[in-house]
């Protein structure tokens, strides 16, 4: 735009500003592109290394097969061509989902506080903490959980539960802040109509505020998840690692998928000494890149998942 | 109003619905209660399981915690202070590399994408947020560092009269491995940058249109109106959007860890390795194999960053808080 206007009928543009202006115009794309750049370097090593493991078998050929997904750790060592995540898909499943139940009621219930029911200092109070919240470092909530259950069950306790209270620390004021956006949203022409058919305060809310508000609800939900899933450092204090199956979350360590790739990482390539087994030194590496790569392909399908459910469920307003 | 109504409509299952109404609103306010509840947990319970290492001397706890142990002659109080110090540094420099990027994604974003393509856009933005931070990690440690090595040697080589650059004066190299502070700092930064983005997006979308078009009616180039309109206007929320991005660089752990080769001293030098450590990176590599003692020293730290954490994010948020009481634009 700027550059075809050298000289306007209200005069010419002095060449210093136009150089300005064409300078900084080229700085802002330079700044959309820098960013760009990390998004999709990561993105094609994670696709490219991840896929390593996938194409070697238990022979030791490179051959595709999926033994990675459905083995555990268990009696897997040195350079062994074998060994999987789904301990570690199983945990994280299962911390994510005790997490998802302990947060959202919690979450939910204070939006609706803050929204419909809450008024004076508490309120005021009560949206402060939630944004601080939103600000405590995940290594903090684990430290919290850890020290929780020290205190309350016996030091040194690390379960798949402690772990879930880390990670609810830092998902219910996600869960609180996109719900109270959303109830926000709905009309109060509709709480209003409800009042005058006699329907009492609770159900207007249950049945009218939050039905409507509940795409999403839905949508903030899933997106708390996402980012909670990846969370690595609260569970790596909470809930330690493991080499085999844990589905008990009350009892025992279990293992996760972003502390596999961080433990698969640690152990650096492994040394082949015996010729006569099968033995990839670089297996390690592989495990990390393929856990890695399995995480992202979640993390994306829960995001789009609630784009998917904001789209699709949501009420159509007249705007 | 609604229990005036149920006093004056007499029937039973009125009065029934206002007690369900009474419980309902009592299990709302509870869960709101729960988060204050927590937030006060979470530093009492850091605190008491702290108090031992922090109330024992410093010669009783040298003697229980392998990284006190006798011949580092650290005390716990030191040992936080270059972590600390190495906290911020690696922050600031994230910080420093993130902002002017943030602003002009921000811009790029409100002011000169096209308008059908500029939410697409943000959302691409908003994809860097969503990679967790063990792959950021993973990433960095095995991709990033050998890239970034003959960089650092060209930082050194010609930059190496700023103390921020300077080569290691024993040798006059670099780090050969790259597990610097300054790689931490360009991960980091990556981080943040869609945090500072959003924020700094809302508030430049804000902009009242008329001082817009005032500006570009003057004759102000697209530039011009950006610095002389949109930039005032959106300072105090940038400065809010960039103490949140601080909050969030402040507390990361999993990449720093991944990167950084870790060391304690005082060193302004991001790019010699073994010289800083952050917190949170501290706490994850020493806590697998800590006893007791070991933990409750821990604790402490992660108390201190609590606090440090805490603190920004007040701030931030105060900050822009007060933007949108003045900003008139509800």
């Amino acid at each position: 735009m700027a550059t075809s206007t050298v000289s306007s009928p209200l005069g010419t543009l002095s060449t210093r500003r136009r150089t300005i202006n064409g300078l900084m115009t080229a700085l802002v794309y330079g700044a959309f592109v820098v960013a760009l750049v990390p998004l999709v370097w990561l993105s094609i090593t994670v696709v490219r290394k991840g896929s390593d493991r996938f194409m070697l078998d238990s022979n030791g050929n490179h051959h595709f097969n999926l033994d990675f997904l459905n083995q555990s750790m268990k009696g897997v060592f040195g350079g062994m061509p074998e060994g999987g995540i789904l301990h570690a898909i199983v945990g994280t499943l299962l911390i994510t989902l005790t997490a998802t139940i302990i947060s959202v009621p919690i979450g939910l219930l204070t939006a609706i506080y803050i929204v419909e029911y809450g008024r004076g200092k508490l309120r005021f109070a009560v949206r402060f903490f939630v944004d601080v919240m939103t600000g405590i470092p995940s290594i903090v909530a684990g430290l919290f959980a850890y020290a929780l259950f020290a205190i309350l069950v016996g030091p040194g306790t690390k379960t798949g539960l402690v772990g879930a209270v880390a990670l609810s620390v830092l998902m219910i004021p996600v869960v609180v802040r996109s719900s109270e956006e959303m109830l926000r949203l709905v009309p109060n022409e509709l709480r209003e109509a409800a009042y005058a058919l006699g329907v009492p305060k609770w159900l207007t809310v249950l049945k009218v505020v939050v039905r409507t508000a509940f795409a999403g609800i839905s949508t903030g939900v899933t997106l708390a998840i996402a980012r909670v899933i990846g969370e690595t450092a609260p569970l790596l204090i909470a809930v330690g690692v493991i080499d085999s199956y844990n589905t008990n979350v009350f009892s025992g360590r279990m293992m996760t998928l972003p502390v596999y790739i961080v433990s698969e990482w640690r152990k650096g390539s492994a040394v082949c000494n015996d010729p006569s087994k099968i033995c990839v030194p670089e297996i390690t590496e592989y495990r990390a890149w393929a856990a890695a790569l399995v995480l992202i392909l979640i993390v994306m399908a829960l995001n789009l998942i609630a784009r998917l459910i904001s789209k699709y469920f949501s009420p159509k307003t007249g705007r | 109003m609604t229990t005036a109504q149920a006093a004056m409509t007499v029937p039973l299952t009125a009065r029934k619905e206002s007690i369900a109404d009474k419980v309902f609103g009592a299990f709302s306010a509870g869960a709101a209660v729960i988060i204050l509840v927590t937030l006060a947990a979470v530093a009492t319970f850091l605190l008491t399981e702290a108090w031992p290492a922090l109330t024992s001397t410093a010669a009783e706890l040298a003697s229980k915690v392998a990284w006190l142990g006798t011949g580092s002659g650290e005390t716990l109080i030191s040992v936080i202070g270059y972590l600390v110090f190495g906290t911020i540094l690696v922050s600031a420099v994230a910080l420093a590399i993130a902002t002017p990027v943030s602003i002009g994604i921000a811009l790029f974003i409100s002011h000169f994408a096209p308008r059908r393509l500029a939410a697409g856009l943000g959302y691409l933005i908003d994809l860097l947020a969503a990679i967790p931070s063990v792959v950021y990690g993973l990433w960095g440690s095995i991709v990033l560092l050998p890239v970034l090595k003959p960089f650092y040697q060209w930082l050194g080589h010609y930059f190496g009269w700023i103390p921020l650059f300077a080569p290691d004066p024993a040798t006059g190299e670099v780090s050969p491995t790259g597990r610097v502070a300054l790689s931490a700092s360009i991960v980091l930064a990556i981080m943040i940058i869609p945090i500072v983005t959003a924020i700094s997006r809302e508030v430049f979308l804000q902009t009242p249109k008329l001082h817009e078009e005032a500006a570009l009616a003057m004759g102000a180039t697209r530039w011009e109106m950006i610095r002389m309109a949109v930039l005032p206007f959106g300072r105090p929320g940038v400065i809010g959007a960039t103490m949140l991005g601080l909050g969030r660089a402040l507390g990361e752990t999993m990449a720093v860890y991944m990167i950084i080769s870790g060391g304690l001293t005082f060193s302004f030098s991001v790019i010699q390795s073994g010289k800083h450590n952050t917190i949170a990176a501290y706490i994850a590599s020493q806590f697998p194999e800590a006893n007791g003692s070991g933990v409750s020293a821990l604790i402490a730290m992660g108390l201190a960053l609590f606090v440090i954490t805490l603190l920004v994010n007040m701030l931030a948020r105060w900050v822009v808080s007060r933007r949108s009481e003045f900003s008139g634009a509800n």
